[in-house]
């Protein structure tokens, strides 16, 4: 039984008359039982049919004044007996023309209601252009789960979105104004808001039935795996067009969108004009259709998961990430691809995006501990590894590759991701660098150094990353330095520094923009040769027991 | 670390500017004798305005009295100020745009020029406090200023530029004509 009450009835048979599916009249009854909804379409048509009969029966012995008069005051009144199938265009000129005409409107109502009887089932409603009709059917849910199973996901819910053209926006509205008045009739309290939204209708018919396709499988409001399915109809995509004359500020160009005539810009517009201006641009009903909208294709995303570790890098012409100079690769490889193909190749996912806790050059090896770093991977067929597949996929990546190493990897969440960001200049890095002297120099000479803390150094931005970074001075601290002579030009300096310090350009100086620098300490020129990062003290992600 | 190698002797290894920096020169400055500028263009396409080794300022018994970076009456190359990552604000330099003046302590006084298009980033200040490190460090901390060119012109601006090679065969030329009795 459909929960309609006798006030629904006006409602309902301007609803049928107009060429509505039984569940778009469900949808402006504010009918908000989903059982309603989920009976077959044929059954609920069924009901409205003999609903409304009862209320003709009812009506014509004892309530025909009040009838005319509503008949007179909308001027766009159910489709009259001239209207036929292919008549759609010029429904509005017979609607007029029949309500010119009170006495027949009792023989008009019955007419209509049999016609809407006999073809109702099979003709494509004016408002959901099908989407609650053939397109919400067990057939289309098998489809749906169909899409789902192919792609191989691993997941125990789901959530259902839909995308439905924008000109389903404009017929709604056209509808709404063709039964407002009823509406509020019903209730005065009600208002636009309150007409079941096609979206929902449609997910509460769908969701069941796609779960039931997926056993086992939930299909909830909240889950990390995301089933879209999209419908076009491109018949009537000119529907919304002349809101773009009539509302111009609501359709601005953009360079990422492919048509103006956004979901979102419709309903603003829609919001915006006022109904004298829509129905002068617009049918009320909405015309007909001649098909139903297509179901363009099942898109399936799944939440990203985060990957997390630390990594050692054994090699000094081996880039941190991919080094591309005008579209031209140099060095073949680089350490996050070293590390994210057989990351991705396990969680089968579509990409990834690589961080870490500060880099280093490409001729820098990260020593000790190693780097934390942690990996977005998008779009995961599986999301859900044991420790000991971790351990496994780990092995993998270090078996892969001698110019890295991998320990400490395991899934982490999103938010403890930042905490390898979060007071990343703060904390402490060490280094190992091979220095040279141009004066030859003896064990004497350099000792001093050992006896240095915390040396307040200023370094304007080197000239070697001041493409990509603002100019400024940064005051960094070199909490200690050891030094361990090779021979007279030759010797490593081991530092500890606050992390963000440029080591390279506190041994050369950087033109002097480094100050001080080794070359002034030592009183001759120095260079780098050689530099390790030693250690990265940053206490994430926790460390993994081997 | 895995220092077994020895480095022998301290010429050997190539230097910072070796490394990361390609040179380029202008020689004899707007039709003025030996008066050659050195752009150091690093591989990120920022470049470095020094003096060429060959420069007047340079040669045997000159010492710098002074460097002055007001251009002129409105125009002061201190007052250039750079923010953000893209560094919008700089003074923006052509070819012959004037960076500083030096007078030397002889009163002769010479101009320093851009050489290239682009947007300048700083000027050495050291060098007003220590004007020394000019004759002493001229390729490093004695440069003049540093300059971005646009993106779009990080390889064409140095097409009027003479390369290493080129400007040593400019330099032979000039020994050999001065070496000639006339």
């Amino acid at each position: 039984m459909l929960p309609l009450k006798d006030k629904d009835k006006p409602l309902v048979q301007k609803l049928l008359a107009a060429g509505c599916c039984a569940r778009c009249v469900l949808r402006f009854c504010c009918v908000g039982l989903h059982a309603a909804y989920r009976q077959p379409c044929q059954d609920s048509l069924k009901e409205l049919q003999a609903f409304v009969s009862d209320a003709e029966n009812g009506k014509s012995e004892q309530a025909a004044a009040p009838e005319p008069a509503e008949g007179n005051s909308t001027s766009h009144d159910a489709a009259g007996p001239n209207s036929t199938e292919e008549n759609s265009t010029s429904q509005d000129a017979a609607g007029a023309e029949a309500s010119e005409d009170p006495p027949s409107k009792r023989m008009k109502l019955e007419q209509s209601v049999s016609e809407a009887q006999a073809d109702g089932a099979s003709r494509v409603c004016v408002c959901c252009l099908g989407i609650l009709q053939q397109l919400s059917e067990h057939t289309q849910a098998v489809k749906i789960a169909e899409a789902v199973k192919a792609e191989n996901y691993e997941f125990d819910s789901l959530v259902l979105s839909v995308s439905l053209p924008a000109q389903l926006c404009v017929r709604e509205h056209s509808c709404w104004l063709h039964v407002k008045k009823e509406v509020r009739e019903k209730c005065m309290t009600l208002d636009k808001d309150d007409v079941i939204q096609v979206k929902e209708a449609f997910k509460w018919i769908m969701q069941s039935l796609i779960a039931k396709e997926l056993r086992g499988v939930s299909v909830v409001t909240k889950s990390v795996f995301e089933v879209g399915v999209e419908f076009t109809h491109p018949e009537t995509d000119a529907d919304c067009h002349f809101l773009a004359t009539a509302c111009p500020d609501c359709f601005k160009p953009t360079k990422n969108k492919l048509s103006v005539f956004t979901r979102m810009a419709v309903v603003k517009a829609l919001e915006k004009i006022p109904a004298d201006k829509f129905l002068k641009h617009y049918p009320c009903p909405p015309p007909r259709p001649a098909g139903s909208c297509s179901f363009q294709d099942v898109q399936c995303l799944h939440v990203a998961v985060f990957v997390a570790g630390r990594y050692n890098k054994f090699c000094r012409s081996l880039p941190q990430t991919p080094w591309v100079i005008d579209g031209e690769r140099r060095m073949e490889s680089s350490v996050e691809e070293l590390i994210a193909a057989p990351i991705l190749s396990a969680f089968r996912a579509d990409g990834f995006n690589f961080s870490s806790s500060g880099r280093e050059d490409v001729d820098v090896r990260t020593l000790g501990n190693g780097r934390p770093f942690a990996m977005e991977l998008l779009n995961p067929h599986r999301s859900r590894l044991s420790r000991a597949e971790m351990k496994q996929l780990q092995e993998a990546i270090n078996k892969s590759s001698d110019k890295i190493r991998v320990r400490d990897l395991q899934i982490v969440t999103r938010e403890a991701t930042g905490r390898m960001k979060e007071g990343e200049e703060e904390k402490t890095k060490s280094y190992t660098a091979l220095v040279w002297t141009q004066k030859p120099v003896q064990k004497d000479d350099i000792a001093f150094l050992d006896e240095i803390k915390e040396l307040s150094i200023d370094q304007k931005t080197p000239l070697r990353v001041l493409h990509r970074r603002a100019l400024a001075v940064r005051q960094r601290l070199v909490h200690s330095m050891s030094t361990r002579l090779l021979d007279p030009h030759h010797f490593y300096l081991s530092l500890k520094t606050q992390a963000g310090t440029y080591i390279k350009e506190f041994v050369h100086g950087d033109f002097g923009r480094t100050k001080p620098n080794l070359c002034e300490l030592l009183k001759t020129d120095t260079d780098i040769l050689e530099l390790d990062v030693e250690s990265v003290d940053v206490d994430w992600p926790p460390a993994i027991p081997e | 670390m895995d220092g077994t190698e020895q480095r022998e002797t301290a010429q050997a290894a190539p230097s910072v500017i070796d490394r990361y920096y390609t040179r380029w020169y202008r020689a004899d400055m707007k039709g003025k004798p030996c008066e050659d500028h050195c752009v150091l263009q690093h591989s990120n396409r920022i470049c470095v305005i020094t003096l060429a080794e060959t420069h007047p300022i340079l040669q045997s018994g000159r010492t710098v009295k002074s460097i002055n970076y007001q251009i002129s009456n409105g125009c002061s190359r201190l007052n250039n100020k750079v923010s953000g990552k893209s560094k919008r604000g700089g003074q923006f330099l052509t070819d012959f745009a004037p960076l500083c003046r030096i007078t030397c302590t002889d009163e002769t006084e010479y101009t320093i020029y851009s050489c290239i298009r682009g947007r300048l980033l700083e000027v050495n200040e050291d060098i007003l406090k220590r004007p020394a490190l000019l004759l002493e460090k001229p390729s490093t901390e004695g440069y003049i200023a540093v300059i971005l060119p646009k993106f779009e012109e990080s390889k064409s601006i140095t097409e009027n530029l003479l390369s290493r090679e080129e400007f040593e065969e400019v330099v032979s030329k000039r020994a050999a004509a001065q070496t000639q009795p006339s």
